[in-house]
């Protein structure tokens, strides 16, 4: 009887299961998977390839898009030190005020720092964007279906567009977005970064880098979790099996009446 | 009283001024409960539980929350970035969200399938549909809190809803948002409203439970305990059952938290709220989409609301509409597998809310959502004249019988 009931909820999870999987994918394009360091439940992210990530958003992304919502004492994350964070977050200009005589100035940046946005308002990176608007990167990747899949795939879906379709002035043909038509141009292109550490920098290089760092920016806290998940999880399971065997002892004399 | 002979002096001082420890021990300790209870009836505490977690969870993300249309979005991304373990707390209370519904949607259908809201349980039934209705509405504004794209479009089609009212539904609706669109008034109300209804949940779950110890809990096989050797004290036997119960659905619970947080949830509330650019599905969180099947399923705005809200007013009066005198759907065979078939039928709108409203998923919706009132409406009333019913057994403790005595047992019942 009981384990009737434990097969139906069994079955039934599953179902539900199922069906879910059958709803993603039935309304989203399939992209094609990669191997992320920072997929399953032990994934971390690779830190060297986070790094260079964080060069290629710096030196290419970032004239158009912001993060705001990062800081650059979160880089702490991705395993810079204090002082590394104090000289990088140095190298930008803030807009800071108004000081004692009532002006705006402008001053070294501080780890505290958010990064800096490239435009003032949403108007200004529309003006400068042929009308688009680069979004803010902060959390892309968590506010795309199949997110990471979903980035390295547009950044690597710039083909030439088929002779029948009309690519108008300003607009680019992307394979992976959504209408194929994007008002962003190909940001990634061979040797677009020289990489600090060495790396040889291809497209296939950068655009893994870049989405692997816009992860971490969007789940700082995954490795924590994930970690935190594994030591609450073993717990509970024991915890399950006690509090089950406790129970058996408990009503053995009931079960033998019956 | 006199059996509860505390050894603290200070203890029996208080309780014979004040016999909450006498009450205590009664409801949960001596509650004479059904020996037979199976792990269906475990999802009842496991709700009260997941409504505490949701209540202190809720409390502590107040604290650093800011229910303002300019920064409610970064406010919550401050909770998951900058707050010490504020991803915890707010993942903890959206998957809690999804997995309360997961157990009252659970405890509902266990009550259907064993005639729960049977005499003499209608009002603990009444109640319960009142908890569902209240933390649909919970839920629902918690949603718009965080000010993504779903939050802001999600109660912008639904706060629409209202204007299907005749005469007076554009006046509703502009009352509800405090304006003339969704804005911040809309935001701060809702956010109010969140906070408080949580709190009207724990005063009907404590009325539900006077119900429910007025007469003791239902029982698998759905006739009422004859006695003392039909019944266990509620301590320890369904302490400790609940206990287990509890470590499995916290494990469960603890993976969806730790390392799938947005499983239950859409991509697009990860975008700030954004008036001028509308989504290409609104779709709302899992839990309303059989109703949202059902309103999109009716050609008319005004029916449509009206079915929806139907669906759970039939809810209601399920127990006049079902005439059978028999509870448990294990006596009656007709009645379990159109049981079986309700459920398919819910899980396969909840599967059409989630697509978009063309071609044949508007007729299956359609289909769906009149076999769902067929069921309540026409099926229960008149099942009890076709169906031939299982004898029932004659007492909880003597389930198994020869042949002759099932018909005698059966005849009892019959007559009484
Ligand atoms: C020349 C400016 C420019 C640069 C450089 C640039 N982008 Fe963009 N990006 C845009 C614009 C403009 C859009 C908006 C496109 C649209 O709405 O059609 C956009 C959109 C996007 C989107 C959103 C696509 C979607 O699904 O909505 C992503 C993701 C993105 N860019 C990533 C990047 C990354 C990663 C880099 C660096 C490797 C980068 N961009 C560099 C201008 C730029
Ligand atoms: C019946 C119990 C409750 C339910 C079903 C519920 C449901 C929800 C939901 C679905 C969200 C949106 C989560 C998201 O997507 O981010 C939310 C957010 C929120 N809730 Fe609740 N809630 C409950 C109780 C409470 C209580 C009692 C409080 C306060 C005392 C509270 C405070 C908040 C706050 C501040 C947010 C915004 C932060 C966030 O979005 O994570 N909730 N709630």
């Amino acid at each position: 009887m009981c384990k009737n009931i434990t097969f139906k909820i069994y079955f039934f999870v599953i179902f539900l299961c199922l069906g879910k999987t059958c709803l993603a994918a039935s309304t989203d394009i399939e992209y094609p998977s990669q191997d992320w360091s920072f997929s399953g439940i032990f994934g971390t992210f690779d830190k060297a390839s986070a790094q260079r990530g964080f060069q290629v958003y710096r030196e290419v992304c970032s004239g158009c898009h912001g993060m705001k919502l990062l800081s650059y004492r979160h880089l702490s994350g991705l395993g810079y030190n204090n002082e590394e964070l104090k000289a990088l977050s140095a190298q930008f200009e803030i807009t800071d005020g108004p000081n004692d005589d009532g002006e705006s100035f402008v001053r070294p940046g501080r780890p505290s720092d958010t990064f800096v946005s490239p435009y003032p308002n949403e108007q200004a990176a529309r003006a400068a964007n042929g009308g688009a608007y680069p979004p803010d990167l902060s959390l892309i990747v968590k506010a795309r279906a199949d997110g990471a899949n979903y980035l390295h795939a547009l950044l690597s879906g710039y083909k030439e567009a088929p002779k029948d379709f009309n690519v108008p002035e300003g607009m680019y043909y992307n394979t992976y977005y959504p209408g194929k038509l994007i008002g962003m141009p190909q940001p990634i292109y061979e040797d677009g970064v020289e990489y600090a550490d060495g790396t040889k920098a291809s497209e296939l290089q950068m655009s893994k880098d870049v989405t692997t760092f816009l992860a971490w920016a969007s789940e700082p806290e995954m490795e924590n979790r994930k970690r935190l998940g594994v030591t609450v999880i073993s717990f509970l399971i024991v915890f399950s099996i006690l509090a089950y065997f406790s129970m058996k002892q408990i009503w053995a004399p009931i079960k033998k009446k019956v | 009283m006199s059996k509860n002979k505390s050894k603290n002096s200070v203890v029996e001082w208080i309780d014979y001024r004040l016999p909450i420890f006498t009450f205590l021990n009664h409801e949960l300790n001596e509650y004479p409960t059904p020996k037979n209870l199976n792990y269906f009836w475990n999802f009842g505490s496991l709700a009260g539980i997941t409504l505490v977690v949701m209540i202190i969870t809720g409390i502590v993300l107040s604290m650093n929350y800011t229910a303002h249309v300019d920064y409610a979005f970064d406010s919550v991304e401050r909770i998951m970035r900058d707050v010490n373990h504020g991803w915890l707390l707010r993942y903890i209370h959206m998957n809690g969200a999804s997995f309360f519904f997961i157990v009252v949607y659970i405890h509902i259908f266990r009550g259907l399938y064993y005639g729960s809201y049977k005499a003499p349980r209608e009002i603990l039934w009444i109640l319960g549909v009142l908890i569902l209705l209240l933390m649909m509405a919970t839920a629902f504004m918690g949603y718009v809190l965080p000010w993504g794209q779903m939050s802001f479009w999600g109660a912008t089609v639904i706060t629409n809803l209202f204007s299907a009212v005749p005469l007076v539904g554009e006046s509703i609706v502009t009352w509800l948002w405090g304006g003339f669109s969704v804005d911040n008034p809309t935001l701060n109300r809702f956010f109010s409203l969140h906070y408080l209804l949580p709190f009207l949940i724990v005063g009907l779950v404590i009325l539900h439970l006077v119900a429910l110890h007025r007469f003791g809990s239902n029982n698998p096989i759905g006739i009422d305990a004859k006695g003392k050797q039909d019944t266990i004290p509620f301590h320890p036997y369904y302490t400790i059952k609940d206990l287990f119960g509890l470590s499995v659905f916290a494990t469960i619970f603890a993976a969806a938290v730790f390392f799938f947080p947005n499983f239950m949830g859409h991509p697009d509330n990860y975008i700030p709220a954004n008036a001028m650019q509308t989504p290409a599905h609104i779709v709302p969180e899992w839990y309303f989409l059989p109703f949202y099947a059902i309103l999109r399923a009716i050609p008319d705005k005004l029916g449509g609301v009206l079915f929806m809200f139907g669906a759970i007013a039939v809810l209601f009066i399920l127990p006049w509409l079902d005439k059978s005198p028999i509870r448990s759907s294990q006596f009656r065979p007709i009645y379990k597998l159109f049981f079986w078939i309700l459920v398919f039928d819910c899980i396969l709108l909840g599967y059409l809310g989630a697509k978009p409203a063309e071609g044949i998923y508007v007729l299956l919706s359609r289909v769906a959502t009149g076999y769902y009132f067929f069921h309540f409406i026409i099926l229960l009333p008149l099942l009890p004249n076709i169906e031939k019913t299982r004898p029932l057994p004659i007492s909880i403790s003597e389930p198994i019988l020869s042949s002759s005595s099932f018909s005698t047992a059966a005849a009892v019942r019959e007559k009484k």
